[in-house]
């Protein structure tokens, strides 16, 4: 349309002016579509990849203080082949998964009995956080006394450390649980168990999730301790084994395997997280 | 029935005290069941204090306090829990089993049939008010008390549920007791007005106007200018202030 004397309806006026911002779309109809996330997301890795790489070629790294990422590869390839890291991978996901089991149902019996009663919280949370400001590695030399050098030590540090950051955040997602909501329940006509049920346990999941991460982060942490001393068999033995031979490359894949899992095991919790908490009406970024 | 007819609550010589300072201190009141009564007075004097204690949430009482066993609260904030869809929220602390179609009657009784199944956080203030409206109204109460339910909604969304509030008395029939510092939302509610002051009730009047009442009635304004002197406030002052 061609406009050569003022309409009826003049369009606004919108010359800039000082003070003035124009806002803009977030996303432009009809942009060129940029890099995707991902593929910019892995420029940096594949860069540093390439770097390592040339560095090992040129010998500028040498072998025995840190394989190429090809080497590292072939020797990954042969470990699975021969199925050794596969069995390893089981035992040390045996010990972790005993270990949550263990630590999970302790750390949570307890941050419910503290949690729940006054008198469970005198009775459990005082010594509970006394024994906290002990650094839990710092307890291998005991547990290998009291439980010798087997599997027992390896599941009881998994255990403890997991036992301990659930208790701390199962509790404070108790004691956190909003006073206003548990009296709207009560005026609704809930008892002392529905009360826990419907109002006190929901309030304190975000907490039991946190508890869940963290715990879950410091099973990993406890199973590379655990393993790193006295272990016939798991992936801290594999470890072990290339350190006598100096094979840095099964070092660096037995590392990468242990990050590997400890993504995967992320994963998993955030997914929970989804699921269970999608009640929260929190920010979840843009 | 004639005992019933005068008597839905009964409070005789009502103290409560927070740290030796009496908050309610020696309340008498009565409620005929079936009339809704407005609880005036300023903030901090005690009024959501009786009615917790009239809900059963404060037992640390010294007096008398008879109160009908089917009795629900509304208070200011929904207080839904936002880890149960709308419909749960309705049904909880309700005993059996009753279906979703119990809980989705009584919120289409309050116009939020649809948002049955939406999460808390997805309502809107209004909504999430009606929600908890939903939910006191399921339990079928004879005595219904609401804490400022209106006090945290814009001005547009608290006449329209004021007027909801209106009908489902006038369906129900229930006893009700409504806090308020809304002098005009009192008159326009309530068959009686009371103002608390000094832990006890100072003033008592009756509301008589037909109904439905339209805010602001000429009819009431002697009433208003009685209350709000009662309140501590005359009606002038926001005009001298504007002019001095
Ligand atoms: N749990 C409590 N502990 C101590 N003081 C309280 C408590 N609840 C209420 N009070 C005090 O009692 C007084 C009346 O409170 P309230 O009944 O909430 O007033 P309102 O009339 O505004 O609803 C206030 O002075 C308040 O500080
Ligand atoms: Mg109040």
């Amino acid at each position: 349309m061609t406009v050569d004397h003022a309409p009826p309806s003049a369009p606004p006026d919108i010359s800039p002016l000082p003070d003035v911002e124009s806002l803009t779309p977030a996303r432009a109809p009809g942009r060129v579509p940029s890099v995707p996330r991902w593929l910019r997301r892995a420029v940096g890795p594949v860069l540093l990849l390439v770097l390592w790489q040339s560095c090992s070629a040129t010998g500028v790294l040498p072998a025995d203080v840190l394989a190429s990422p090809g080497t590292i590869a072939r020797a990954a390839g042969e470990l699975v082949g021969d199925g050794t890291l596969p069995t390893a991978m089981g035992v040390s996901l045996r010990r972790v998964a005993a270990g949550l089991l263990l630590g999970g149902v302790a750390g949570i019996a307890l941050a419910l009995v503290s949690g729940l009663s006054r008198l469970g919280e005198d009775l459990v949370d005082a010594p509970v956080q006394m024994l906290r400001t002990v650094p839990w590695v710092g307890l291998i030399p005991l547990f290998i006394i009291w439980l010798g050098i087997g599997e027992a030590p390896k599941v009881a540090l998994i255990a403890l450390g997991v036992a301990f950051h659930l208790y701390l955040n199962v509790y404070a997602g108790i004691r956190g649980v909003d006073a206003r909501l548990v009296e709207a329940g009560e005026s609704l006509g809930l008892g002392r168990w529905g009360l826990v049920r419907h109002v006190v346990l929901p309030g304190a999941l975000p907490g039991a999730m946190t508890g869940l991460r963290y715990s879950l982060a410091t099973a990993w942490l406890a199973l590379v301790f655990g393993e790193s001393i006295n272990a016939d068999a798991g992936i801290g033995f594999l470890m072990n084994q290339a350190r006598e031979f100096f094979r840095t490359d099964v070092i660096v894949v037995c590392l990468v395997v242990y990050a590997f899992l400890g993504l995967l095991a992320d994963a998993l919790v955030r997914t929970l997280e989804r699921l269970l908490l999608q009640w929260r009406p929190t920010f979840t970024g843009q | 029935m004639a005992t019933d007819l005068h008597r839905a609550v009964t409070v005789q010589g009502l103290t409560r005290s927070f740290d030796g300072r009496p908050v309610v201190d020696g309340l008498d009141l009565t409620l005929r069941a079936g009339q809704f009564t407005a609880l005036l007075g300023h903030s901090g004097c005690g009024k959501s204090t009786l009615l917790r204690i009239l809900a059963g949430l404060d037992r640390e009482i010294s007096g008398t306090v008879l109160v009908p066993r089917r009795r629900a609260v509304a208070f200011q904030a929904p207080r839904l829990m936002p880890w149960k869809k709308v419909w749960r929220n309705v049904l909880l602390g309700l005993p059996g089993k009753p279906g979703r179609a119990v809980a989705e009657k009584a919120l289409d009784e309050v116009g939020l049939g649809h948002r049955s199944g939406a999460w808390p956080k997805t309502l809107s203030g209004g909504e999430a008010q009606r929600a908890s409206l939903a939910r006191a109204l399921v339990r079928d109460p004879d005595l219904l008390l609401l804490d400022e339910p209106f006090g945290a909604l814009d001005a547009l969304t608290r006449l329209k549920a004021q007027r909801l509030v209106a009908e489902l008395w006038q369906r129900r029939g229930c006893t009700v007791l409504l806090v308020t510092h809304d002098v005009d939302e009192a008159l326009l509610l309530a068959d009686r007005a009371l103002v608390m002051r000094d832990g006890v009730i100072a003033y008592d009047t009756a509301v008589d106007l037909d109904r439905p009442r339209s805010p602001g009635d000429p009819a009431l304004a002697g009433l208003r200018t009685r209350l709000l002197a009662e309140l501590g406030v005359t009606e002038g002052e926001f005009a001298e202030s504007a002019t001095a």
